[in-house]
């Protein structure tokens, strides 16, 4: 049923390319800006160039959330999921994966090129990848708790963002750091191990936070 | 198969139920009367688990999952008509053949529609998707709201007859309507009085 689950985000999501691109469009355009706003010295790119992916990462992921449960809301999918005899945590676990599918792998595989116009390294991109590689799936998996939360309203957007934002940091902190190390020329391995715990963490925890915050918000539905 | 007792409800400070008993049989029908606003969907969703602020008991004992249809049809509008039943179906645990499918939409009318994208059609139409489920999937129960809303005459004739056809064959059918149901069966009615009277 996951795998079902995910064919048919997936199904969905093909048919509406737009949702697709969005996120991907931002996070280019986002950080094609920069070289074009501050400079286009090697020196100040290399500085800016974590921060940037990373921000341009977090905020793409945020775009993407708040139309994660909305649709399947609304035509009453949803509540058809939460009561079926099928697990509802399997159910909501497939749409997580199908939305990491979508909007966070092509971002990470689109991240290269984009790294190579910010001249970082060939060891910077290599760290790059590995943090976007496991961190965008811990920014899905929180941001779907906020998802469920916010279904209800009319204009989720915001406060996904107040809410989720906070939880988004260490994964921001740790995700630059690496690249920042590896610039220079030291070891990241303790990053890498961070970011793959607080990835372990999210997969055993959020998905039973966001079945949760779905039934609370289907509830009021 | 269903016990439910002293149930107590309260939406928007308003008074919905209290001291609500009732059980359901095999083979039985209950309709929910009752003014808008009067906590009829609410009821209904009480009863399926959809809405949990509640207080009392209300206890099942099924084997299989009721089929629970709701004011949205629960049909996704970038899937085709096969799609959207495929994956109704497989939510309950339901895994028809094309064949099978096939019938159902036959039975509805949608035969036509059937690897049309389920955006294209109406209200109705997307009601009558849904309603395709109560030809596929053999369940003990139906939970069924508003049914007959959005429905054309020869479609609630249609209907009738296999609510009639599934009674007969032992299943229990619970529903709001302000309508008459014509099914050749003791109805037995539930009347919510609403908020109004305090």
């Amino acid at each position: 049923m996951l795998i079902k689950s995910i064919q048919r985000e997936l199904l969905l999501s093909m048919r509406r390319p737009a949702d697709l691109l969005n996120p991907l469009v931002f996070f280019v355009l986002v950080v094609s800006l920069f070289p074009l706003g501050i400079s286009p010295s090697d020196e100040v790119l290399k500085e800016i160039a974590p921060g940037v992916i990373w921000v341009a990462a977090l905020l793409s992921t945020l775009l993407s959330m708040e139309v994660m449960f909305r649709n399947d809301f609304e035509d009453g999918s949803l509540e058809q999921m939460s009561i079926s005899p099928q697990p509802f945590l399997v159910l909501v676990g497939g749409k997580i994966v199908g939305q990491w599918l979508v909007s966070g792998l092509p971002l990470v595989l689109m991240s290269p090129v984009l790294a190579v116009m910010l001249a970082l390294s060939e060891e910077g991109i290599k760290a790059m990848f590995i943090s976007l590689l496991l961190g965008t799936p811990i920014l899905s998996l929180l941001g779907s708790i906020g998802a469920g939360l916010t279904i209800g309203l009319k204009k989720g957007g915001a406060l996904i963002a107040i809410l989720i934002l906070p939880l988004y940091i260490p994964v921001l902190i740790l995700g630059t750091h690496m690249i920042i190390a590896a610039e220079q020329g030291v070891s990241y391995s303790g990053d890498v191990l961070w970011l793959a715990a607080i990835l372990a963490l999210s997969i055993s925890l959020a998905p039973f936070a966001t079945t949760e915050s779905v039934r609370i918000a289907l509830s009021d539905g | 198969m269903l016990d439910v007792k002293n149930l107590y409800c309260e939406r928007n400070q308003g008074l919905l139920f209290e001291a609500l008993s009732f059980s359901l049989k095999p083979g039985k029908v209950i309709q929910i009367k009752g003014p808008n606003g009067a906590g009829k969907t609410t009821l209904l969703r009480i009863l399926c688990g959809l809405f949990g602020e509640f207080e009392g008991e209300v206890l099942w004992d099924l084997e299989k999952h009721p089929i629970y249809l709701g004011h949205k049809a629960g049909v996704k509008d970038l899937l085709t008509v096969t799609e959207n039943l495929n994956w109704l179906c497989e939510l309950q645990q339901n895994y028809p053949s094309s064949d099978q499918i096939k019938k159902a939409l036959i039975e509805v009318g949608l035969l036509a529609y059937k690897d049309v994208m389920a955006g294209q059609l109406s209200e109705g139409q997307k009601k009558r998707v849904s309603l395709a489920r109560l030809y596929l999937i053999n369940s003990p129960v139906w939970l069924l709201d508003e049914p007959f809303s959005a429905i054309d005459v020869e479609g609630l004739t249609k209907l009738e007859e296999r609510m009639r056809g599934y009674v007969e064959g032992g299943g229990s059918i619970i529903l709001t309507s302000h309508q008459m149901v014509n099914i050749d069966q003791d109805v037995t009615e539930l009347l919510l009085k609403g908020a109004n009277s305090c």
